[in-house]
């Protein structure tokens, strides 16, 4: 059982199956909160810079700036739209539309928090809630986000602009050569959890730290058995620098550099179109993000398993799991300066790559070494219905 | 059975014209993006058929890595302008059309006359193959035989990438 189940729902109620209906809640959820965050997030990413930056951010619409960027929405809605005469028209037109599409599928399998049903036997089991739950959720993530390199590409490219078509090539290469360390990173926890599925992984992550036993049990499942910690911290360095690189953040802006290339492969489109770019850009900071909450830091568990922690339900600690996220986002986008293009290269391939192939290797030897002496991270699937220790706190 | 067959069938229509359209296609940028529609087609495919490992890597490999690489190099060289392709009235299109003829009927013949073996019944211990643990435990397990290809074809593998490196460099 992971999390608290503070509440048990009945798995039948007046005859409807309520675990069917937990995917289109979660559908529902996940689309509300990353199209309603992304203004929030616009603001939040302002504010903090300026803190960094010591000077005052937006502070000018509503109080505190908080209506800047509805404002700033309101705004490029009314832009004019504008249309180059020798542009390739369809792929102009639906560049926007790749770039943003996939970014919002790819939380579908994010696991934000899971439920528990009471069956009328009187067993309880969970359900996490997710769109889909599959078993190839981490690879979907990838998927999708290996199809969003087109969104840039095919930017560049119909702009029919030698700079856009400049930051395009760019965007290619270097999601490429990114997705490479961002996969050795994930494959690193993969080894630990024994499986793709992400709930699985969040399930392998609610044990004692390093599965010593004899430990006090608030510490089950608490921040020092989450992925960040078991697999030594290095696969969460990688993912991070891979993530901001996945999404064409600073320092890793290289596709669409201002002071080199005008604004990149976005160059040549106005209003709404450009504001599509702009949500696509956030949604996949929020899955990119998501996943590493997932996968590195325990999901919806809790950072200790005792009370004031557990009393919270586990999709807000999700959320704040995310947020952190973002927050390293912004953190770095305020502290470094943009990289050279071969330094962005030989970053990716002379060092990162090695570090994770190196890394994984260890981790190989590790979860070998401590096979015998603790259970594997997760049972065997084929084992019988899990055992609730704690039915209700 | 009545979804599966109608999203069959929507997907036999996008990806048999997405196909035709990639080869009647002059600009060569549209003519790679339609072929990235038919690999996104058959990862449906496998999805139905339940090889859901199958179809995401299908979705990684060809459609996120290899398709890029091709669009990176068509817009380097700068192929997207239709009059750089011009090339008709050849001898290779009538071979070709004859050649894609015989293998059609080919096709037809082989699936009308020939009575293929049906599949037998799935075991009461039904392991699904498609999902990765069934791929990993049919493929790795010391009981199939499948391990030693694979390990040969990872080293065909590495013997191009040390190829690629060779040939990419001048002074080794």
């Amino acid at each position: 059982m992971v999390g608290h189940p503070v509440i048990i729902f009945p798995e039948y109620w007046h005859g409807i199956h309520l675990p069917d209906i937990v995917p289109y809640i979660a559908l529902i959820g996940i689309l509300a909160f990353v199209l309603g965050i992304v203004p929030g997030l616009i603001y939040i990413e302002r504010v903090v810079i300026a803190f960094m930056q010591d000077r005052s951010g937006p502070n000018r619409v509503g109080p505190r700036g908080l209506l800047q960027t509805l404002a700033d929405g309101v705004k490029l809605f009314f832009k004019e739209e504008i249309l180059p005469r020798s542009v390739d028209r369809r792929i102009y037109y639906i560049a926007p539309v790749i770039a943003m599409i996939p970014a919002l599928a790819g939380g579908a399998v994010l696991p934000l928090q899971f439920i528990t049903f009471r069956a009328p036997d009187g067993h309880l089991f969970q359900t996490p809630l997710t769109v889909g739950d599959v078993n190839i959720g981490l690879l979907y993530i990838l998927a999708l986000s290996s199809l969003q390199v087109y969104g840039v590409v095919l930017a560049g490219w119909s702009s029919n602009n030698k700079y856009s078509l400049l930051g395009g090539l760019r965007g290619s290469a270097q999601l490429i050569s990114y997705e490479l360390s961002m996969g050795l990173a994930l494959l690193c926890v993969i080894v630990l959890a024994g499986s793709l599925k992400l709930s699985d992984i969040v399930v392998a992550q609610n044990q004692l730290p390093f599965g010593i036993p004899g430990q006090p049990e608030f510490l089950r499942g608490s921040i020092f058995s989450w992925f960040w910690l078991q697999s030594f911290f290095v696969p969460f360095l990688l993912y991070s620098i891979a993530m901001v690189a996945e999404t064409n953040r600073a320092p890793f802006d290289l596709p669409e550099a201002e002071s080199e290339l005008i604004a990149g492969f976005h160059t040549e489109y106005s209003s709404m179109k450009f504001a599509m770019f702009f949500m696509g850009e956030y949604a996949s900071m929020l899955t990119v993000s998501g996943l590493n909450a997932a996968m590195f830091w325990g999901g919806p568990l809790a950072p200790f398993n005792c009370v004031p922690f557990t009393w919270v339900p586990g999709w807000i600690w999700f959320v704040s799991k995310v947020m952190f996220g973002i927050f390293i986002y912004v953190w770095l986008r305020a502290t470094f300066p943009r990289l050279r293009y071969d330094a962005l290269m030989a970053l990716g391939w002379k060092r990162m790559l090695p570090l994770g192939l190196v890394w994984l290797f260890v981790m190989g030897g590790y979860n070998l070494a401590r096979t015998p002496n603790n259970p594997p991270a997760l049972p065997p699937t084929s084992a019988a219905p899990t055992r609730v220790e704690s039915a209700r706190r | 059975m009545t979804g599966s067959f109608v999203l069959f069938w929507i997907l036999a229509v996008i990806s048999v014209a997405a196909s035709i359209m990639m080869v009647v296609t002059k600009n060569a940028v549209r003519s790679a993006l339609f072929l990235v529609v038919t690999f996104l087609c058959v990862a449906v495919y496998y999805i139905t058929l339940a090889a859901q490992f199958i179809a995401a890597v299908q979705i990684i490999v060809y459609a996120g890595a290899i398709m890029v690489l091709f669009l990176f190099v068509i817009m380097l060289l700068n192929l997207g302008a239709p009059e750089a392709l011009r090339e008709r009235g050849t001898l290779q299109t009538y071979v070709a059309v004859l050649l894609g003829a015989v293998f059609f009927i080919a096709l037809v013949v082989s699936s009308t006359l020939i009575k293929l073996p049906t599949a037998p019944a799935p075991p009461a211990a039904y392991q699904p193959l498609g999902t990765v643990q069934g791929i990993g435990l049919n493929l790795f397990s010391p009981g199939q035989p499948w391990l030693f290809p694979f390990e040969i074809t990872s080293i065909l593998l590495l013997v191009a990438i040390v190829g690629a490196i060779i040939m990419a460099k001048r002074r080794v």
